[in-house]
């Protein structure tokens, strides 16, 4: 055989793998090299590219994500495509890993990637199958192993595997110290609760302009005060916004001080600051096709969304916050502005990455909230 | 903002007849347009000349105009039916460049016409390459680099700042003469001065060349509130280089990391946004440098395109109909998504799987024309597969092409074939190229050097070398053990592999493979299509096939139960020449009448273009290859109580007999009667029986039995391949030599099968017959005279319905005849008869018990839907119940005329003379109330306008130039000159008849060009040249060119040159008038009721 077909039947170490949900459904596969066992709650991403920037979101710690698109890594991984400096996802689940990758920026294949950070990550499922499974019975846990195959066992298991509501994961995702990330031209200070924050909020924070406090989630009030911003931007984060209760108490004691503005798990905790309430989404929105209303203009914008909990529309009572954006596909609240102070919060990524970038232009209402208050 | 209120009818402008780079995707757009208008509650006029396309039922529009797309004929129906508005970004460029034309004209704003979707304006920038450029330019984005230079001084400084590779093209000259390509400073020392010195005004554009560059299109829609959605985007695997109707395409795009498709897609926005295309469908095309990823952008088309119907298919998000729901006033948040019936369309579909889009190529049919691909388009039609990777999608694109591919296969050995071979087909981009990259694996290329010399993405090549590896394996492990173990041959169904694959690998028939991996479990499961990856539930009937654990099909139809009978309708597959649009007409009609009828309809095509494939059309679509394999797997899906396969074309009727042996239930005419009437032998015998003329025939199996058959008939004989369609290497043979040349073709295109002898009737005229028949009545729908003689390929000859020609009793023995065939065929459903006259004698050359290329025609010459009628027929209904009356179809008050479009100016190098091989790719049809007028509308809506004055030449074979006399004659009277060639000349003035001679002996070589001079500039109004025998036609060829490269109506046989007599005279005498189908049906009517 040509010394160039060998090349590619020298296949990766395959191991036969199992995908286990809490009901009992499972699917077989195969793993990459890296073998062992691992739990989170499954959920679905309908992205078509993106997936360094997905595996490298902190909101999906303590998940499993599955690609509904069925050809991964295509274009390998690049130094320039990450969310975060680690892998978060817990398990990686798809249809087929690429061989052999192409794109100019590429500097290693997914699967090296993935080996080389240790995640379990299982190929050969029919991902539409559990798609629509989960569709349908909603997000659930789930294990992927290459050791355990009884199904008795897997079952016993996952009963120990933390369940997403309930628990707090931005203790595990914040930055254990503060950083700083300076803008080239500095015209605003800006205090970031890290919940779980992306590269790509402090990108384009920095380049309109604003140089980017990083604080811990457990930040004190004082401490942030201590820099005297002139705002304060919540961040996006893994899990239930109402087991994050001190992020919440500290939040309250900022609303009307300074312009306030919050992304996804940060909007949820600001919506809980205000009084409101959150919940549950059956199966989450996880993608980059989500058409959201601006209230405001009436522009409708293709966003990217990544949550799965949710605000309220009917919790805020006393009519001081007003709701401004809408998910036109299930009518859920996207996005929220108080009537008296300067705060602004969104459900899906105004930043993107992965997806398209019709809502950036929501960094700008952040800006011109300071700038009213004479930053 | 809801629908606009100010305006109440529209005028949509079709795309015409089917030419290369415009074919039934605009019958696609424009049937879905009248839809979602009407649905409106919009009053449509509708002006398109083709008749096969489903658009111009009288059903879908108030007022149908099946006429010439000029502007004269537009600007005459827009006098006729005041329309408020137009809609011309749905029928291609021919609408598109109308409606520009009635703008300049001031015809649009004299009736104060309106232009939906995109206005003068916008349209005009998206086209103009200046404009464009500065458009793109101005929203910063990147275009080619290029400079002008008017001396090698400059050219070399501009060929330092771009950067080689370099294209010179030379500023104002004829046809692109001295325009080059330079790779280097010293290539571009020889090609500058040679461009600077053949531009009229010495100056040469200098640009970068960005052939081999990867590229991508995106297809966009916008609204009027200026929400802005990406459908899709299509990444192509030939690189720039290739026209990208003629490359193979994926979509989505595969190599594009999240940063550089968003970016890509931001510049679709700013570009939409700053030509002002403001509601509806635009694709943009862009060129990415693999090596840095600068990205260019190369056009952009402010229209739905064949790429949106692409786009629509591959994503279930139907552009066209939201383009025309947008034109009228509605935002995308406004309008639902179809499929998720609860999601708003401003959303952007996401997509589970892969497709793969494969061009089909006719180059067989031209054999004189290289099967080299550029940047003109050459393919005729396509076809679209769906799998749940690149791979699969592949090898099932590659087997429903159907050119004798069962997937990405081994057709030739790849010992057998040179390296210098192998490298020729890698380097120059060509139509078999797909299977010489596997050629070159299997001789041990690596897929790098595959790459570099292809140019294609090493990313495609990894994923062929793959499934040669896999191949490999089971090829190695099949040798070991004498089987595959189940695990493999479940991943080879995965990968692609086709039963008949498997069956050479293993060594067993493909029926085999199919029980082994029945027996194993391994069946197809069928997927959705549902634009948003499985995230909302949708209903949308639309799937395909994949190897996965659930299948979707027997849940939705479990869920559905209707408790209804089923129908299963096949499809034609991709268009190629002798099997396009006409077939795919006949199949949404039968599901049309079947709905009708209260059945369950599921359609089977892999044609993306077509109406039959968009999912509003049955009640489940399957997008599924043509083969039996894949036809076998839906068939246990779905269980169907009737399959219908005598309106697909050919492609339906070759899997008749394997379906029928397998037991599947054929509705209509029997198989065996099928086969009857293809069985040359046991035909003849029937014919025989029947005491019915045929030209004297024969069938061969064998070379020897050919040459006997050939010599006892004598020579011309009419010899072809059994079980084609569109007459695939029919030849007249007029001596033994070609005879053999012949028989080694037959062998390629019909494998296995007889070749079948004809006597050739000379100078015959030839009648198609268009009948449909429940088994015991018969009802003769349309007898068509052809204008050529017997002998050009009725698909390529004009027609006229009714006959103006033929006697009564001729007439009555055709119907009679019609009818005993019939009924000897036990014929369930349509049947088409050719016949010939000669002398007075009716011969039968053909019957075809299936839809026929004419289907269309005669049903909306007639107002006859003669597919409903024949489909309802093969589920029981009678022909009594249709009250059909032959009288009326006699006293037709009007005429019809199809005229054939030929494709010869984009094959150079081919003669244009026409044979009993197919070669037109569409046809136009005129009607009007004399066979003058009709025939003079058909061919301006051929686009070969007949003159009203000017040169005529006429140069005709010793046998017309009697009857040339006459023609002559009536041509002066009329008032033109005649221009002839020595023979013809000469009998001219012996009959004192004016003329001026040219020389055209064989030494004149400068006679000729004198002619193509004089051609060319336009002193030729007409050519009027009827060829003789074999070897005299090559003679006459360089003027035939001559004068399709020029534009230059050019007739090759004497009724036809009668025909444009009658033409030239309609069109002399007075001004066309337009008239509805509507109208003219309801005028035979109301002659009905008086008579």
């Amino acid at each position: 055989m040509p010394e160039e077909l060998l090349r590619f039947s020298k296949r990766i170490t395959m191991n036969d793998a199992i995908l286990f949900l809490e009901d009992g459904t499972h699917f077989l596969g195969q793993s990459l090299s890296h073998v062992g066992e691992t739990a989170g709650e499954v959920v679905f991403n309908t992205s078509i590219t993106g997936y360094q920037e997905i595996l490298t979101d902190p909101s999906y710690a303590g998940q499993i994500v599955t690609m509904t698109y069925p050809l991964i890594g295509n274009y390998g991984v690049n130094e320039e495509d990450i969310e975060s400096d680690k892998i978060h996802v817990k398990g990686f689940v798809v249809k087929e890993f690429c061989r052999v990758h192409s794109n100019y920026r590429a500097t290693q294949s997914l699967i090296d990637y993935l080996n080389t950070n240790k995640i379990l990550a299982i190929e050969g499922i029919d991902t539409r199958a559990l798609t629509r499974h989960l569709r349908l019975k909603g997000a659930m846990k789930a294990i992927i192993s290459t050791e355990d195959f009884d199904l008795a066992s897997l079952s016993n298991k996952i009963k120990d595997v933390p369940a997403m509501d309930g628990s707090d994961w931005v203790g595990q995702v914040t930055t254990k110290d503060p950083y700083v990330w300076k803008a080239e031209k500095a015209k605003y200070k800006i205090a970031a609760i890290d919940c779980g924050i992306k590269f790509n909020i402090l990108r384009i924070l920095n380049k309109l302009g604003c140089d980017v406090h990083v604080f811990p989630a457990s930040a004190s009030m004082d401490e942030i005060n201590a820099i005297k911003p002139d705002g304060l931007f919540v961040s996006n984060g893994p899990g239930d916004p109402s087991a994050v209760a001190y992020v919440i108490e500290l939040l309250k004691k900022f609303i009307g001080k300074l312009p306030i503005f919050g992304i996804c798990l940060g909007h949820q905790m600001l919506g809980l600051a205000l009084g409101g309430k959150t919940y549950k989404l059956k199966f989450g929105h996880h993608g980059a096709n989500h058409p959201v209303k601006d209230g405001l203009t009436g522009r409708i914008g293709i966003s990217s969304q990544n949550h799965g909990f949710c605000v309220d529309v009917e919790s805020f009572g006393d009519g001081e916050v007003e709701i401004v954006h809408t998910n036109l596909n299930d009518q859920t609240v996207e996005g929220i502005r108080h009537k008296k102070y300067p705060l602004y919060s969104v459900q899906h990524h105004p930043e993107a990455a992965p997806g398209p970038h019709d809502e950036q232009y929501l960094f700008a209402r952040f800006i011109e909230m300071m700038e009213e208050q004479g930053a | 903002m809801p629908k606009r209120t100010d305006i109440k009818k529209i005028l949509i402008v079709g795309a015409g007849p089917i030419v290369i780079g415009q074919a039934c995707e605009f019958d696609y757009s424009g049937t879905q347009a009248c839809k979602a208008l009407r649905e409106e509650g919009f009053e449509i006029v509708l002006a398109n000349s083709n008749p096969a396309t489903i658009m111009t039922d009288p059903e879908f529009s108030e007022h149908t105009y099946i006429e010439p797309l000029t502007p004269e004929f537009i600007t005459a129906i827009i006098e006729k039916e005041r329309p408020d508005a137009i809609l011309p970004t749905l029928g291609g460029q021919t609408a598109l460049n109308i409606a520009m034309k009635l703008y300049e004209s001031g015809t649009l704003a004299k009736y104060n016409v309106k232009m939906l979707g995109a206005d003068y304006e916008v349209i005009k920038k998206a086209e103009d390459r200046g404009c464009f450029k500065k458009a793109v330019l101005k929203v910063g984005l990147d275009v080619p680099r290029s400079a002008f230079a008017h001396n090698l001084e400059e050219a070399r400084k501009a060929a330092q700042e771009i950067g080689f590779p370099l294209i010179i093209r030379p500023s104002y000259t004829l046809g692109g003469t001295g325009g080059g390509f330079a790779k280097n400073m010293e290539e571009l020392e020889k090609v500058a001065p040679l461009g600077i010195e053949s531009s009229m005004i010495n100056e040469i554009l200098i640009e970068e060349s960005i052939v081999g560059w990867k590229e991508y299109e995106l297809e966009v829609m916008r609204d009027c509130k200026d929400n802005v959605v990406i459908v899709c985007s299509i990444e192509n695997l030939d690189p720039m280089g290739v026209h990208t109707g003629d490359s193979i395409t994926v979509a989505p795009a595969q190599t594009l990391t999240d940063r550089e498709y968003q970016m890509m897609r931001d510049a679709s926005l700013d570009i939409i946004r700053e030509i002002g295309v403001e509601t509806g469908g635009s694709n943009i095309q862009y060129a990415i440098n693999p090596e840095n990823g600068r990205m260019i952008v190369i056009e952009m088309n402010p229209r739905v395109s064949r790429s949106s119907a692409l786009a629509s298919k591959a994503t279930g998000f139907p552009i066209a109909k939201f383009a025309a729901k947008l034109a009228v006033g509605y935002s995308l948040d406004e309008i639902q998504n179809d499929i998720t019936k609860e999601t708003p369309a401003s959303f952007e579909p996401t997509i589970d799987y892969c497709v793969v889009k494969v061009p089909r190529f006719t180059f067989e049919k031209f054999p004189e024309a290289k099967d080299i691909l550029g940047v003109q388009m050459k393919s005729v039609g396509e076809t679209m597969a769906i799998g749940r990777t690149f791979k699969e999608a592949l090898q099932k694109g590659l087997r429903g092409l159907e050119i004798g591919h069962i997937g990405l296969d081994n057709k030739l050995n790849y010992k057998d074939i040179s390296d210098e071979k192998v490298q020729k087909r890698l380097e120059e981009p060509n139509a078999s190229r797909i299977f010489y990259i596997k050629y070159a694996m299997q001789k041990g290329w690596s897929s790098e050097k595959i790459s570099q010399v292809t140019g294609i993405d090493i990313w495609f090549i990894a994923h062929m070398a793959q499934l040669l590896d896999f191949e490999n394996e089971l090829v190695s492990m099949q040798k070991k053990n004498g089987q595959i173990s189940d695990k493999l041959l479940r991943k080879a169904k995965e990968y692609g592999f086709s039963d008949p694959q498997l069956a050479e690998i293993l060594d067993i028939t493909d029926l085999q493979v199919r029980q082994l991996r029945k027996e194993k479990g391994i069946t197809a499961t069928f997927k959705l299509v549902d634009t948003c990856a499985a995230e909302f539930e949708a209903d949308t009937p639309y799937f395909y096939s994949t190897y996965e654990t659930e299948d979707e099909a027997s849940l939705q139809i479990q869920k559905i139960s209707s408790g209804k009978k089923k129908i299963m309708i096949l499809g034609g597959g991709p268009n190629r020449i002798g099997q396009g649009i006409e077939f795919d007409y006949c199949c949404c009609h039968a599901s049309f009448a079947l709905k009708d009828m209260g059945y369950e309809t599921i359609m089977v095509n892999s044609n993306p273009e077509t109406v039959s494939t968009d999912y509003d059309i049955s009640d489940r679509l399957y997008f599924e290859p043509l083969t039996f394999e894949d036809v076998m797997n839906v068939i246990d899906v779905e269980k169907p109580d009737g399959v219908i396969v005598q309106f697909g074309g050919q492609t339906p009727l070759n899997l008749a007999q394997r379906l029928n042996e397998a037991g599947v239930p054929i509705v209509g005419t029997s198989v065996a009667n099928i086969d009857l009437a293809e069985d040359r032998e046991k035909f003849s015998a029937l014919i025989h029986q029947l005491e019915i003329s045929q030209p004297p025939n024969g069938s061969a199996n064998s070379v020897e039995e050919t040459i006997e058959i050939a010599g006892r008939i004598g020579y011309p004989i009419l010899a072809r391949p059994s079980y084609v369609l569109g007459g695939r290497a029919m030849k007249i043979v007029y001596d033994q030599g070609a005879l053999l040349e012949f028989i080694k073709e037959a062998q390629e295109v019909s494998p296995g099968k007889p070749v079948l002898i004809d006597k050739f009737l000379e100078d015959a005229t030839e009648i198609d017959v268009d009948a449909v028949s429940d088994g015991t009545q018969t009802f003769v729908a349309g007898i068509m005279e052809h204008i050529e003689n017997a002998g050009i390929h009725s698909g390529d000859s004009a027609c006229v319905l009714p006959p103006p020609s033929i006697p009564e009793n001729i007439i009555k023995e055709i119907k009679e005849t019609t009818c005993r065939l019939a009924a000897a065929l036990n014929v369930v459903g349509l049947l088409n008869i050719q016949y010939a006259i000669k002398g007075r004698k009716v011969y039968v050359l053909e019957v075809n018990p299936r839809a026929s290329r004419t289907s269309p025609f005669v049903s909306k010459a007639t107002g006859i839907s003669l597919a409903k009628i024949a489909a309802k027929i093969m589920v029981g209904a009678k022909l009594a119940d249709f009250n059909l009356s032959y009288e009326h179809l006699s006293q037709l008050q009007y005429f019809a005329v199809k005229e054939s479009v030929l494709p010869f100016s984009k094959f150079s190098g081919v003669d244009i003379v026409l044979g009993p091989e197919m070669k037109s790719t569409g046809e136009v049809m005129g009607i009007a109330p004399t066979y003058g007028e009709a025939f003079a509308k058909s061919q301006i809506g051929a686009y070969q306008s007949l003159p009203k004055e000017g040169k005529i030449f006429v140069s005709v074979k010793d046998e017309d130039k009697r009857e040339a006399v006459h023609l002559a004659k009536r041509l002066i009277d009329m008032g033109f000159s005649v221009v002839s060639t020595g023979g013809t000349a000469k009998v001219f003035r012996s009959n004192g008849i004016a003329v001026v001679e040219i020389d055209s002996s064989n030494q004149g070589k400068d006679t000729f060009s004198n002619l193509m001079t004089l051609i060319k500039n336009a002193g030729i109004a007409l050519v009027i040249n009827t060829p003789s025998g074999e070897s005299s036609q090559y003679d006459m060829r360089s003027i035939r060119a001559a004068a399709i490269l020029h534009n230059v109506p050019c007739i090759t046989t004497l009724q036809g040159a009668w025909a444009a007599v009658g033409g030239m005279e309609a069109c002399k005498s007075k001004a066309f008038t337009v008239k509805s189908l509507q109208e003219y049906y309801k005028l035979r009517d109301c002659e009905k009721i008086a008579s």
